[in-house]
C-alpha cells in the first residue's frame, strides 16, 4: 500500500495492516521531525512533492523489495506539508516470515524512499530562515 | 512544440514560477531543456547541474527525444523521508 497524505500518520493502523499469519516478524520504521541537524535548530519541516512520479516511484520500490525478500504485506506512506518537531514525516512497514528479513526489506526501502522519490524538505530553522534541503 | 517543465523546491523559489512553458524545435532533447532554463535562469546554473530532469513522471537522459505532449519536470536532488 502506497500513499501520500496531508494528515498525520496513523502508524498504528499501518502496521497492524500489514501483520499476516504466514509472516512472524513485522518491522515498522518512522522518519520523525528531528530538533537539531548538527548545531542548527528546527522549528519545522515543510514537504512537497511531484505527487505522480512521486506515487509511481514508491509503488517499483515496493517491486523491488518485493524481488529481494518474500514479503508478505508491505505499507508506505509519506506525510506531505508542514510537520512539527516530532510528527512523523514517513513510515515503512513489511511483514516477513523471519525478522531478518523483514528488517532487511524496511531496511532497503526506507533508503531507496530517500534515494529516488520526488519528496523535498524545507527546513524552518529557529533563527526565522527557510532553507530547501537538497543533498550534494 | 510546447512543453510544460514543472520546477520544484529551490528551483521554484529561484526561478519565481512553478511552470515554465517552452518552445522547443521538433526532435529536441531533453538537454535542450536544461540548456534553456539555464539560459533564462542563470541564477539556477548550479542547481541544474546537480538536478534530474523526468519526462512523464520517469528520470530522462539527456538525449531522449521529447515526445510529442511531454510533460517535463526538473527534480533537485531528493530529500524525502526523514
Amino acid at each position: 500500500m502506497i500513499r501520500l497524505t496531508t494528515e498525520p500518520i496513523n502508524y498504528a493502523a499501518l502496521t497492524e495492516q500489514v501483520r499476516r499469519n504466514d509472516c512472524g516478524a513485522v518491522a515498522l520504521f518512522l522518519g520523525t521531525v528531528r530538533e537539531l541537524t548538527e548545531e542548527r535548530q528546527t522549528l519545522a519541516l515543510d514537504y512537497e512533492a511531484y505527487p505522480a512520479m512521486a506515487e509511481k516511484k514508491m509503488a517499483e520500490i515496493e517491486g523491488e523489495t518485493r524481488e529481494r525478500w518474500p514479503v508478505g504485506e508491505m505499507a508506505m506512506v509519506h506525510r506531505l506539508g508542514h510537520l512539527k518537531l516530532g510528527d512523523v514525516s514517513v513510515a515503512v512497514a513489511v511483514s516477513c516470515p523471519h525478522r531478518s528479513q523483514a528488517f532487511e526489506a524496511c531496511r532497503f526501502a526506507i533508503d531507496r524512499v530517500k534515494e529516488i522519490v520526488p519528496i523535498w524538505k524545507k527546513e524552518n530553522w529557529a533563527d526565522g530562515s527557510t532553507e530547501w534541503v537538497h543533498p550534494t | 512544440m510546447k512543453v510544460n517543465v514543472h520546477l520544484f523546491a529551490r528551483a521554484r523559489d529561484v526561478a519565481g514560477a512553478s511552470t515554465v512553458t517552452m518552445d522547443l524545435p521538433p526532435g529536441a532533447r531533453v538537454g535542450d531543456v536544461r540548456r534553456l532554463l539555464a539560459e533564462r535562469y542563470p541564477a539556477l546554473a548550479s542547481l541544474l547541474e546537480r538536478s534530474a530532469l523526468a519526462v512523464n513522471d520517469e528520470f530522462a537522459e539527456e538525449t531522449l527525444t521529447l515526445p510529442q505532449g511531454a510533460e517535463v519536470a526538473l527534480l533537485p536532488p531528493v530529500s524525502g523521508g526523514a
